[in-house]
């Protein structure tokens, strides 16, 4: 290790050759404190923590001291901003985008930065690999996609609209209400949780193979091994600007979904 | 592992602070958003659309004045021109209508001149014709007595007569005069 562990980043340093091959448990939380008995002060809460920070200080600063001719820091904040606000909200949501800009911005900018976690040196990890954050996220939009519905159309109006679409045949609704209620209620928030966290837990894994692998069989004795680590190292890059690339689309996907979510529970008829 | 309903979760099981710390993070994101962030970005937006909108109000305003004033420039030159070809016209006919009296003018001073010269004339022709009737008629005496005085049969002598008479008649015009 010695030299290559401080250019080539790696979970866990020589430890993770015990847990060899990587799995699940290379994804078990590290608490802050082990002794302390408090196994919640792990360190993703840490990284969603400064994630957070991150995030408001981020938008804080961009949109600070605003002028109508925007400056680069302004123009580059802008262009964040429109491309959530425009990009997604407006395009998916039509005349009352304006609504739900807070929303889409806050989850399109905590999810990609939590994302980027996954490649950045210190952390190393993606925050939404523990599901329990994706759980989170879709919950919260579950809610509001419903909520915004149920305010727009009343509970029966809206039940009646995800459940029964127009220009169904009455006698189709035997089949029809309980696959709209086991899409609208339950697949959406559940493939929204796991559509994000499977890409990164998933991305994360493969990461760890290469890296961790590679390190094990540059350690080894045998020639073939070393070349073969080699290899495996420098095939990490690629992975990891891939990873980069999911991270990114990850943010992306979840927050055009929940705007599209939105935009059909305020559809005049679905 | 946990079960839930007797099926294994692995890791789609979440553990129950992170599913709380996601909601809380994500809340005080949200709220940040939409207390400060989104106002700011949306504050921004409408001035600079309502300054677009001005600026192009302005720049039309600007363009209907341009336009009066470049009506208002054709029109004085308009009618700038049609006062000087008005002006040209009334001094073109005011000229001959000067030119017209002063030829009258003329002739009438000429027609004074040449009939106070006619008139001037004729007393004179009048004045002599008077004196001469008064003189010829003397003059035909004088003569006559003088022929008769003297002895018509001296021719040389009736010569010197007629002579004499013609010389006085010649010296008392001159006098006359």
């Amino acid at each position: 290790m010695g030299l290559l562990g401080l250019i080539i980043p790696l979970e866990g340093g020589g430890e993770e050759g015990s847990h060899w091959p990587p799995g699940v448990h290379s994804f078990d939380p590290k608490p802050l404190f082990p002794d302390a008995g408090m196994d919640w002060l792990n360190t993703y809460l840490l990284q969603a923590v400064i994630g957070t920070i991150i995030v408001i200080v981020m938008w804080l600063w961009v949109s600070k001291d605003q002028k109508v001719v925007p400056g680069f820091k302004q123009w580059c904040g802008e262009q964040l901003y429109n491309l959530v606000r425009n990009g997604i909200g407006r395009d998916a949501l039509g005349h009352d985008y304006k609504k739900f800009t807070p929303y889409l911005v806050a989850l399109f900018s905590f999810i990609l930065v939590n994302n980027l976690f996954g490649q950045f040196f210190l952390t190393m990890f993606p925050t939404f690999s523990r599901v329990g954050y994706a759980y989170a996220l879709a919950l919260l939009t579950w809610l509001l996609y419903n909520g915004v519905g149920i305010a727009k159309h009343g509970l029966g109006g809206y039940l009646k609209m995800m459940t029964m679409p127009k220009g169904v045949p009455p006698l189709l609704y035997i089949i029809i209400i309980p696959l709209e209620i086991l899409s609208n209620f339950i697949v959406r928030p559940v493939t929204l949780a796991l559509r994000l966290f499977a890409n990164l837990f998933a991305g994360h894994l493969v990461v760890i193979v290469f890296v961790v692998g590679g390190t094990m069989l540059l350690e080894q004795t045998s020639f073939l091994y070393k070349i073969a680590g080699g290899a495996s190292l420098l095939m990490a890059y690629p992975i990891f600007a891939l990873e980069i690339f999911v991270g990114v689309l990850q943010a992306y996907i979840f927050t055009v979904l929940t705007a599209q979510y939105v935009a059909s529970s305020l559809a005049e008829d679905h | 592992m946990t079960t839930i309903l007797e099926i294994d979760l692995g890791p789609l099981l979440p553990a129950f602070p992170e599913f709380v710390a996601g909601i809380v993070l994500f809340g005080i994101i949200y709220y940040v958003m939409a207390k400060v962030v989104v106002p700011r970005f949306e504050e921004t937006y409408a001035e600079r659309a309502a300054e677009i909108q001005g600026g192009i109000e302005k720049a039309e305003m600007a363009q209907a004045e341009a336009a009066e004033a470049l009506e208002r420039y054709r029109d004085q030159l308009a009618g700038a021109r049609e006062e000087a070809s008005t002006i040209r016209e009334e001094a073109k006919t005011q000229g001959a209508q000067i030119l017209a009296e002063m030829r009258t003018q003329a002739q009438s001073e000429a027609d004074r001149i040449l009939a106070t010269a006619k008139m001037q004339i004729e007393a004179e022709r009048v004045q002599a014709v008077q004196s001469l009737r008064t003189e010829v008629g003397g003059l035909a005496t004088d003569l006559a007595g003088k022929i008769v005085g003297e002895s018509l049969d001296d021719d040389e002598r009736a010569r010197r007569t007629v002579d004499r008479f013609i010389a006085e008649l010649e010296s008392s015009s001159g006098e006359r005069v």
